[in-house]
């Protein structure tokens, strides 16, 4: 749930980046601190495993300048992926404003990102959110993988197994390179504040 | 989707942050909600701690801790504090949805600190009450 505080005239909004286990959550996050350094103030934030694994959440928060008068400030995180941390991927999303659904192109994660949108809808839920409600972005994140010879699936499967109901707008994308990182965030970030104006006076 | 505190509300808050807390020497105070997001927040001036990173950290923190109180049957811990050398920081639940958060230093007793913090938690919740 977005804060507006209309006293400072600012509006603090919450961005969860949801999906599978090694899917590259965090690695969207990293990009784009890496990206805009001059312009984020404070470091990134993880909570991750010795073994290099989210084990609680990422936390990057992002001035993104004035919008009707009001300082907007998006706060990004990431959940654990691992179908073992359910508990702590429902705390993340305690006062959801918009996801970005990170999938895996991979053809053996087929089923793994098919299960993690069913778990986002499900934990959505225990908000009393809607999965169709709330503004929602896919990103096929791994398109690069197809050049290094490892099987992907096409997008046309991808948009049929997780987008066919949904009708979210999607981007293929390569969190590694950077490739529609950017575009995505742009995209979820939009969507968001189109939601929000109407309310700001 | 949203909701949003106005000037004379967050004025209040303020000022009972700051009369009941800051003015007793805690070091700094923020108020926040469970989704992370930073309503108030204030200084004695000499800090520099990246409070919107805090938050997050704390929101995520106590939903962790409520989480563990759940499963071994309590309906919470009464008490949320952390002690460190210099500085201690301690959590308190405001209605559902808000935590007040103080960071203070040696100088500052935790069991006076417990005691101001439930009578500003007390005039906040008025402030917030619809």
């Amino acid at each position: 749930m977005a804060f507006v505080n209309l006293k400072k005239k600012e509006v603090q909004v919450k961005v969860v980046y949801y999906g599978p286990g090694r899917g590259g959550k965090t690695t969207n996050l990293e990009y784009i601190y890496k990206r805009f350094n001059k312009r984020i103030k404070t470091e990134m934030v993880t909570i991750k495993t010795h073994g290099d694994r989210t084990l609680f959440f990422d936390f990057l928060p992002f001035d993104i300048g004035k919008i009707k008068g009001y300082d907007v400030k998006i706060q990004l995180y990431t959940v654990p992926g691992q179908v073992k941390y359910d508990s702590t991927r429902r705390l993340v999303l305690r006062g959801v404003d918009a996801i970005v659904f990170v999938a895996d192109s991979m053809k053996v994660r087929r089923e793994k990102n098919i299960l993690a949108l069913k778990n986002l809808q499900k934990n959505l839920l225990s908000y009393k959110k809607s999965i169709f409600k709330i503004p929602l972005v896919l990103q096929y994140n791994k398109r690069d993988l197809a050049d290094q010879g490892i099987p992907v699936l096409p997008f046309e499967i991808l948009e049929k197994d997780l987008n066919s109901q949904l009708k979210a707008p999607s981007f293929e994308a390569s969190a590694m390179s950077g490739e529609n990182v950017v575009q995505t965030m742009k995209q979820i970030i939009s969507m968001t504040m189109r939601s929000l104006q109407r309310d700001l006076k | 989707m949203e909701y949003s505190l106005g000037q004379e509300e967050l004025d209040v808050i303020e000022e009972v942050l700051q009369e009941d807390l800051l003015d007793l020497g805690v070091n700094c105070v923020f108020l926040i909600d469970m989704a992370g997001n930073v309503i108030a927040n204030l200084d004695n001036g000499q800090m520099e701690h990246d409070i919107y990173s805090l938050a997050a950290l704390a929101a995520g923190n106590f939903g962790a801790v409520s989480e563990m109180a759940k499963i071994i049957g309590e309906d919470e811990f009464s008490l949320l504090f952390h002690k460190g050398e210099k500085e201690s920081i301690h959590f308190s639940k405001v209605m559902a949805d808000f935590l007040l958060v103080t960071i203070f230093g040696k100088e500052t007793s935790l069991g006076f600190l417990r005691l101001k913090v439930a009578e500003a938690v007390g005039k906040i919740k008025k402030a917030l009450e619809p």
